[in-house]
């Protein structure tokens, strides 16, 4: 009886272990970045329904953990919404879509724009209420995103901050998450992917991308060069890509998904 | 007068503990009936889980707890025979090992998945799959579930042990047969401590077996477990918190059933062990 | 237990035996790994603050920055404590109470049933209890003093979670000790309360203790019920309502995004949790063994 266990269990194992070689043919892993998550789980379904047994597994994270993930070999390609840093030369990025980054309040804040000096006051605490910035009397609650999110890099770079400036009420993770705490908090204020706001905006979620400097925040401005606060969403691989990796990034990157990209707020290359 | 006023005060502060706990099971059930269906049990979640159901989510999560299963029990129940029956002559050893146990069974699940990642998905090029979520859990439940066994073993009288000697009964078949069976409660108790702490799992399963929410198709695919679905949807998803009280209202039942089939399989094996063979 | 005579070779107990052992060893060898592989992903870290003379730099306040290369361990450590130490201090008075009504008041249909509850809670999931706090207690703070996710969010959150814990192995502890001292105090005439609290309290507090220092572990080691309440901004809480990053849910937060020195120092934070740990039990270890032999006269 003892002995039939052990041979049930070394069997499982065994069967386990195969299945480990066998699997890794037609598959291929993408993590890294929540803004581009989405668009490419909808190419990835495309791609699956055109190449039948291959399966595309998506994983968000942020833009490090893609980077991460490729030089560690855990995942095949790695998503990341800004430009590869020179400390990052080791790795190759294949551009499929343009985005902006917007600041979003609640839907019912009467604020319609801000220089760049109150977005940099507020984030760092000097405003506290927005009534200073010609709002209603409510307390400010400045969400800021957690390290090594792309956003939160282009951000601080964009208004010549650091990290430790900033004096903020709630950190999150995600971009969804930006937006389900800017719903809930009437005095909100954050920032996040344009495509993925006017997606969130369009489908009844209760905020409001405002704008910056008198520039309004829509992909049709990111598109036409008309927002300056934009940035590159980049698929990358070590190396240079082969077999079924290359296949799907030149897939991502074709007409063939085009209108996937607009259809989640993005702008084509 | 002092007394009765104490004794009011006593049964005041359990009034209170039951009110909370009943407000948290009643919203738990009110809100999660209300999003539920036999559909949602059977369907493939949409719109980031806002609409449809839970289906993949359900495989991953039971993928991932007979692998974590599959692997401790033996393992764990091993280890505690060896502990109580034959490290005798090892005392210092076995000390070691008890008190190495304890701590371990106290140590954040989180810095099991810290562990899991490392060591699970990069060293041993598991990836985040199936495979390294339930190994993950394995390594987290084998210590309580270890210590649980073994002390329920050496609470076995001697006499027990001192008649099957003088029967003539190898060890190995007063094991089997006389002293598993004796401590059948304690394991028991062992298996749905167990259960309990691997389907309520999150933080570990977060990097070791991820977040992909669709039907998985073998071990090495990446799964979310119905707990992380859970955090998911209340975290990231506007909208998603009915959603999330129905994942969280199954993830209620699923425990309770699964402690309940353990209990009686159990029941059921140890019976055929004493009274058959 | 020792098996009495060591005699009686028989060549499939020595099998068993030496397959058990193999087992055991597979099974420390495994447990130490997650030790040494803790240490070995957080070498880096360690030794590059060693080298750069910024050893005890985690302590001091500078702010947790990872891309300034700013790694203050200090604030979150300290809401960690805060948080586990406010759980406790809200649950155990209540669960101590609730040990008691169910111990000496209620009588056995009720206290079936009480008991049947705590233990379903205390089976229910964290991550329900976190879903719990964030739809109920978060935006009932917020009504209040806003953004609600907070310090005492955690803290009631927490505590809810430990209470069953706390109120079902006190009950146990109560239940334990032994009928005469309770019969003693009521020959001595005592009053109820007197019995309970100077007689049966004092006799059990050595395996209540053994159960406030499990729902320390828990409340210390929890993650994802606290990272869903607590707002998650990393600084010392100056008020209940600030809201604070705990050590567990910071490597929840950034593990997945993090490279390098800042990988490695979420290694060593999940090193400095681990020691924790063990100071807890090395600590209840030498309490119930100068409790045990106090016994006598306690």
């Amino acid at each position: 009886m003892l002995r039939i266990f052990i041979r049930l269990l070394l069997l499982m194992y065994v069967l386990a272990s195969a299945s480990v070689v066998q699997a890794s043919g037609g598959r291929l892993t993408l993590t890294g970045s929540s803004t581009i998550a989405p668009l490419i789980l909808e190419v990835a379904k495309r791609f699956e329904s055109q190449h039948p047994g291959v399966r595309i597994n998506v994983q968000t994270g942020g833009s490090s953990r893609g980077i991460n993930d490729v030089r560690l070999g855990l995942a095949d390609i790695g998503m990341v919404s800004r430009a590869l840093k020179a400390s990052e030369k080791d790795l190759s990025a294949y551009l499929i879509a343009r985005d902006g980054i917007g600041i979003i309040t609640h839907k019912n804040n009467p604020v319609r724009n801000l220089t760049g000096d109150q977005i940099v006051g507020i984030y760092s605490g000097k405003i506290r209420n927005w009534e200073e910035v010609g709002g209603s009397n409510l307390p400010i609650t400045v969400i800021n995103k957690a390290e090594g999110r792309s956003t939160l890099e282009l951000f601080l770079q964009h208004f010549s901050l650091r990290n430790s400036q900033i004096n903020a009420q709630v950190v999150i993770g995600d971009n969804q998450q930006g937006i389900k705490s800017v719903s809930a908090i009437a005095g909100a204020i954050g920032y996040v992917s344009i495509g993925t706001a006017e997606y969130e905006e369009n489908h009844g979620t209760p905020i409001k991308l405002i704008s910056m400097e008198g520039e309004i925040p829509t992909s049709e401005n990111v598109a036409k060069g008309r927002y300056q606060f934009s940035r590159q969403l980049n698929l990358v691989v070590r190396n240079t890509p082969v077999g079924l990796a290359k296949e799907f990034i030149a897939f991502a990157q074709s007409d063939a998904v085009k209108d996937i990209i607009e259809a989640q707020f993005f702008v084509a290359p | 007068m002092v007394d009765r006023l104490f004794g009011w005060l006593m049964s005041g502060c359990a009034a209170l503990v039951v009110s909370l706990l009943l407000w948290v099971l009643g919203d738990v059930l009110i809100e999660g009936v209300a999003h539920f269906s036999w559909s949602f049990l059977f369907t493939e979640p949409e719109d980031s889980g806002r609409s449809g159901g839970i289906a993949p989510i359900l495989v991953s999560t039971l993928w991932i707890l007979s692998i974590a299963l599959v692997t401790a029990l033996p393992l764990g129940l091993g280890v505690a025979v060896w502990l109580s029956e034959f490290a005798a002559g090892r005392r210092r050893f076995s000390d070691i090992a008890r008190v190495t146990l304890d701590i371990l069974a106290g140590v954040p699940s989180i810095v099991y998945g810290l562990f899991g990642n490392a060591f699970f998905s990069i060293y041993l090029g598991l990836g985040f799959s199936l495979l390294s979520g339930g190994l993950t859990l394995a390594l987290m439940i084998l210590p309580v579930f270890v210590r649980t066994c073994e002390s329920g073993l050496r609470a076995v009288n001697d006499e027990w042990r001192r008649g099957a000697l003088a029967l003539g009964m190898a060890r190995s078949a007063a094991i089997w047969h006389i002293l598993l069976p004796a401590a059948r409660p304690a394991i028991g108790a062992g298996l749905v401590l167990g259960i309990g702490r691997a389907t309520a799992e999150t933080a570990a399963l977060v990097f070791t077996s991820g977040y992909v929410d669709r039907m998985p198709e073998s071990p090495l695919d990446s799964g979310r477990a119905l707990a992380v679905h859970i955090y998911d949807l209340s975290m990231n998803v506007t909208g998603g918190d009915s959603a999330a009280y129905a994942s969280a209202l199954v993830l209620v039942v699923l425990i309770v059933l699964l402690n309940t089939l353990a209990q009686s399989l159990l029941e059921d094996w140890f019976k055929r062990r004493v009274f058959v063979s | 237990m020792s098996w009495i005579a060591k005699g009686i070779v028989n060549r499939t107990d020595h099998r068993l035996s030496m397959m058990l052992a193999v087992l055991s060893a597979g099974a420390a060898l495994l447990l130490t790994l997650i030790v040494l592989f803790l240490i070995k992903e957080s070498w880096p870290f360690l030794s590059s603050r060693w080298h750069s003379g910024s050893w005890f730099d985690w302590l001091q306040y500078q702010g947790w920055y990872p891309q300034e290369n700013r790694f203050g361990m200090a604030p979150m450590l300290l809401a960690s404590l805060a948080v586990t130490l406010g759980a406790l201090i809200v649950a155990l008075p209540v669960g101590l109470a609730s040990a008691i009504y169910l111990q000496f008041y209620a009588n056995p249909k009720v206290a079936r049933t009480f008991r049947l509850l705590l233990t379903l809670l205390a089976g229910v999931p964290s991550v329900v209890f976190g879903l719990w706090g964030l739809t109920r207690i978060v935006p009932l703070i917020a009504l209040w003093q806003p953004p609600g996710a907070s310090l005492l969010a955690a803290i009631l959150v927490l505590s809810l979670m430990v209470l069953p814990t706390i109120a079902l192995t006190s009950a146990a502890a109560l239940a334990s000790v032994s009928g005469e001292l309770l019969h003693g105090g009521i020959a001595l005439g005592m009053r109820r309360k007197t019995q309970i609290l100077h007689i049966m309290l004092p006799a059990a507090r050595s395996n209540i203790f053994g159960g406030v220092l499990l729902a320390t572990a828990r409340a210390l080691g929890e993650t994802m019920a606290v990272l869903m309440v607590a707002g998650n901004v990393v600084q010392f809480p100056a008020g209940l309502f600030d809201p604070v990053r705990v050590l567990t849910a910071n490597i929840a937060l950034e593990m997945s995004y993090a490279m390098g020195d800042h990988r490695a120092s979420l290694f060593a934070s999940g090193l400095l949790l681990t020691a924790m740990v063990w100071l807890l039990s090395w600590g209840s270890y030498r309490v119930t063994r100068n409790g045990r032999e106090a016994g006598q006269y306690g």
